[in-house]
């Protein structure tokens, strides 16, 4: 076969969201209906996911001189990029709508931050994951001031910016002191070159610790997390939903090719870089969500916590624990968008639904979207029988297996310190009066999706056998 | 002809899941505009569900100490976790209290609980199916999987249908008992890669060195000793029992508190047993600790309900002593005193409900000569009164009498301060009784008064007859244990050190 029908074919769900973003672009300048553009993205991301899924292979195959493959692990974590999106789209039709900032860029921004996650997951070499990451970043970044009327999305955009844009720096600079050492951006040859490297070079440290500090920059890992709170509070609710979920997925790839991949030989160095970073961010992560009272605000603390329980899984070093991080960071995506698909279902036009006082008495207000928020948050707390306990329980087990006993310890009583205001969520829907008594309004779609969405927090609890074995193949398959 | 397979085939299995999925169709049809058929199904569920635990008695085999009823399937293959169930004599009775005090909770829920039925009732139900997982688990997560989902619909419980201070209670609750339960998960998980699986009796069998007993030990410890609970970390048990509706108080004292007993028998003492030997002279002392200074305390208490809260603390001390002398005695009387708390505990705090439904106080300075105008009430309330304080004839009497027999075998001074209870026991509840139920009438509210109805006389004549049929017959239960019991020692006897390399 031709090299080049080879790039097109191992690329071609990449090259769909790709076209069709800039159809979706092109319509909306003259399109005098919304909707089409909405009908356009879905259409885009199930073909994309259409076309990943019934071109996967047990195999690996690469493309583009080896800069791009495309192995299980990456078809996998396209899926959940293109699912986790589509899920998205569905929560914020309304919210968008009701905002006037329903419109053709958002679409186009979106499939083209999609699309930068995509590659993201099949980057092979430094430059392509660094291309992935900047087409996604500055995607969010416009994103976030997407609404410009309003001065915190603007604030929010430019903290995110400067700061976001340091970490790409910093990614870069590490990037190319590897490069340096090893003469090669490529993943696999940077592997090979390390096998004859000095491991205790001082100038592949330091690359190294740019590179870690720029990957804890985009997972919102403590010390590099104040972006965090701001971004996530000050975005529209829809923006933060997209930036708290699917893009993590392509963080965790990148930490997978670039650590686990390329830089295996130097697994003992990030290991403990990768430990402090996971016991700061559950530590200060859970202890300041308990002063929150923005419910963004609360989420994005929660979310730097979740951060810390997936570098556990990182930092073990071993495929189990791989494997585990990568349970825990699907789970966390099902359990974020169901977290913000409640906000923006109680949201309504001129009011967000963001602070914890608006969900008072919402068990009376209505049931089911408690009994969900209640799924919801005893997810996000790890008690079982919610696949948030599961994902807790892989990681612990890998970070036990590894040695690092003390600091399971330390992350399950910080995980009694988080349950405090997950249950704190439970016990203001519950036990306490409404206040607000407005109907809650939301198109029938996202009614049933976001039920399906938080029952399947529970039945993935029950039976997580599958979602084990998905994550476990794509690990197995791709790093041996 | 299937159904009645199933029935006979999965015992466990059934007994577990009928509450839960009868428990789920009530929260799905059941609604407070729908109130008598919500109640009616509920009591037909909880019927059904007692109904299907009786072949544990009918069908056991009292000869044998192994696991009965057991039931094995594949549920994570990746960790090995199995869907693994089975009961020995320690478990069985404990699982048929459990069946049964459900049903008397959802009887004494009929009229009293107004508002959210369907809720209240199908919290009870899934509770029950939960906590009789917990009693058969054989496999470490799957148990743990229980063990904190019953969290769940008790902190609801006591959240929406307690009292004044109630979320405060149910938060401290909760919190405190997942404290202990996530370092039990460590524990677990690190037997786990010491074994490469999760059933329990792989760790029967593991060598362990006596630091990594005593870790492992005192892992289990955190997660039991809070449910027990013994002191000093029993303080969230007053604030919940204090704010839990009269149910909520019911199943916490009858039930959940012997799940932590349960559990030390199951995994913390045969999994650990150098450590547990170890240790015996600390959990001695705080078991002596709960029976003495809990009395005492017991003995100031002004609201009624703290005071039998206190008390249960008191008597589940008689229960840990039972374990960690490490005889036949000893613990046989353990195991009857944790079933007879079940009832007497269940049957005051039925007794303090009857009166709330009434007075809607809890405060015992609010009565006064209540015998005067409910005369057949007091002779319950006073029946169990004599059983709390361990009157002979009563099932109270039994395992109390039979723990500090063991004592005064195993330390005379541990028998000494053990059977000052018997005083101190009979001192705070007849106290109490006399200020309530004798006396003159103390105010126009007690003679307003009306007597215990048709529903309440059924609830209390069938626990007083629980109560006096194991005072007199305790045998039912020592035919369960008797067995087990004497296996269960003979593990606890056998070092597990490895030969090689012991010690701290």
């Amino acid at each position: 076969m031709d090299s080049i029908q080879t790039d097109i074919l191992t690329a071609l769900p990449e090259l769909t969201v790709l076209t069709m973003a800039m159809v979706v672009l092109l319509t909306g300048l003259s399109a005098k209906n919304n909707f089409i553009l909405y009908a356009l993205a879905q259409f885009t991301l199930f073909i994309a996911a259409y076309i990943t899924l019934s071109t996967h292979s047990s195999g690996v195959g690469y493309a583009f001189s080896s800069m791009f493959v495309d192995d299980t692990l990456a078809d996998v974590l396209k899926l959940m990029i293109l699912t986790g999106s589509a899920i998205m789209f569905v929560y914020t039709r309304q919210y968008m709508q009701l905002r006037n900032i329903y419109c053709g860029e958002y679409y186009a921004l979106v499939l083209f931050a999609v699309l930068g996650m995509m590659i993201m997951v099949s980057g092979q070499s430094m430059l392509s994951i660094y291309m992935g990451l900047e087409l996604l970043s500055l995607c969010l970044y416009t994103l976030v001031a997407l609404d410009r009327d309003n001065p915190k999305s603007s604030e929010a955009a430019m903290k995110y910016f400067v700061l976001g844009a340091l970490a790409s720096g910093m990614l870069l600079y590490g990037m190319s002191m590897i490069y340096g050492m090893t003469g090669s951006i490529n993943i696999s040859e940077i592997t090979s070159a390390l096998q004859d490297t000095n491991p205790k070079n001082p100038v592949l440290i330091l690359g190294l610790v740019f590179i870690v500090a720029g990957l804890a920059f985009k997972f919102g890992a403590v010390p590099f997390q104040m972006w965090v709170p701001d971004v996530y509070q000050g975005s529209p609710t829809s923006i933060t939903m997209l930036i708290g979920s699917v893009p993590k997925l392509a963080a965790y790839a990148i930490a997978i090719r670039l650590l686990a991949q390329g830089l295996q030989p130097l697994t003992e160095d990030w290991q403990d870089m990768l430990l402090i970073m996971a016991v700061l961010s559950i530590a200060i992560g859970n202890v300041t969500a308990i002063a929150q009272s923005n419910l963004k605000r609360m989420f994005a603390y929660s979310t730097i916590s979740h951060v810390g329980f997936l570098m556990f899984g990182l930092m073990s070093g071993t495929l189990n624990g791989f494997a585990s991080s990568m349970f825990y960071i699907s789970a966390y995506v099902l359990m974020t968008l169901a977290g913000f698909g409640m906000i923006l279902l109680l949201s309504r036009k001129g009011f967000e639904a963001e602070n914890l006082k608006d969900l008072k008495g919402l068990s009376q207000r209505s049931p089911w979207a408690a009994l969900l928020m209640l799924i919801t948050m005893f997810s996000m707390a790890g008690v079982p029988p919610t696949i948030g306990f599961y994902a807790k329980f892989t990681v612990l087990q890998s970070a036990l297996q590894a040695g690092n006993i003390w600091a399971v310890v330390f992350a399950v009583l910080m995980a009694v310190v988080g349950a405090f205001y997950y249950l704190r969520i439970v016990k203001i829907m519950y036990f306490d009066e409404p206040e607000d008594f407005a109907t809650i309004s939301a198109p029938m779609d996202m009614k049933i999706i976001l039920s399906i969405n938080a029952f399947a927090l529970l039945a993935l609890g029950l039976m997580p056998q599958s979602l084990l074995n998905v994550c476990g193949n794509a690990i197995a398959r791709s790093l041996q | 002809m299937l159904l009645a397979n199933i029935f006979s085939n999965y015992v466990l299995s059934t007994s577990i899941w009928i509450p839960i999925l009868t428990g789920v169709i009530l929260l799905l049809v059941g609604g407070d505009n729908k109130a008598y058929l919500t109640r009616w199904l509920a009591l037909a569920s909880g019927l059904l569900s007692f109904f299907a635990t009786i072949p544990l008695y009918t069908k056991y085999d009292f000869s044998k100490g192994a696991f009965q009823f057991q039931e094995a399937a594949q549920w994570i293959p990746s960790f090995n976790i199995n869907y693994h169930l089975g009961v020995d004599g320690i478990s069985a009775p404990l699982i048929m209290l459990t069946s049964f005090t459900t049903v008397i909770v959802i009887i004494a829920a009929w009229e009293v609980i107004t508002k959210n039925i369907a809720q209240y009732m199908a919290a009870f139900l899934i509770m029950s199916g939960l906590m009789i997982g917990v009693f058969s688990a054989l496999d470490g997560i799957l148990y743990y999987v229980f063990w904190e989902a019953m969290l769940i619909p008790m902190f609801l419980v006591i959240g929406i249908w307690g009292g004044a201070n109630r979320v405060y209670a149910t938060i401290k609750f909760f919190l405190y008992t997942l404290l202990g339960s996530l370092l039990m998960l460590v524990a677990f998980i690190y037997l786990y890669h010491q074994t490469g699986s999760f059933e329990v009796t792989d760790y029967y069998q593991l060598p362990l060195t006596m630091k990594e007993q005593v870790l492992i030990f005192m892992a289990f410890f955190m997660a039991f000793a809070v449910k027990i609970p013994m002191w000093p970390v029993h303080t969230w048990l007053p604030d919940a029992h204090v704010e839990a509706p009269t149910g909520g108080s019911v199943v916490l004292a009858a039930i959940m508190l012997k799940l932590g007993g349960y559990s030390f028998l199951r995994f913390a003492m045969p999994i650990a047993p150098d450590g547990a030997h170890y240790l015996s002279g600390f959990m001695v002392t705080l078991s002596l600790i709960a029976i003495v200074y809990i009395a005492l305390v017991a003995l100031v208490q002004k609201d009624m309900k703290k005071l039998i809260a206190y008390s249960s603390i008191s008597h589940m001390g008689f229960v840990t002593l039972g374990f960690f002398m490490f005889s036949q005695l000893g613990l046989e009387g353990a195991i009857v005193q944790m079933i007879s708390h079940g009832f007497i505990s269940a049957a005051m705090f039925l007794c303090v409900g009857v009166l709330y439904d009434r007075m809607h106080s809890r405060q015992i300075a609010d009565y006064g000569g209540v015998v005067n105008t409910m005369p057949m009430f007091a002779a319950f309330a006073v029946l169990f009164a004599m059983a709390n304080s361990g009157l002979p004839g009563t099932s109270g009497f039994v395992g109390e009498f039979m723990v500090i027999l063991a004592a005064v075998k195993y330390n005379f001074w541990v028998a000494f301060l053990a059977a000052t209870t018997l005083i101190f026991g009979a001192a705070y509840t007849l106290w109490m009784v006399k200020r309530v139920f004798y006396g003159d009438i103390a105010n126009a509210h007690v003679a307003e008064l009306k007597d215990i109805n048709r529903r309440e006389f059924l609830i209390l004549v069938v626990l007083a007859a629980m109560v006096i049929g194991f005072g007199v017959y305790p045998k039912l239960i020592t035919d369960f244990t008797h067995v087990s019991v004497a296996q269960w020692l003979n593990h606890m006897a056998i070092s597990k050190l490895p030969v090689v390399g012991s010690g701290l």
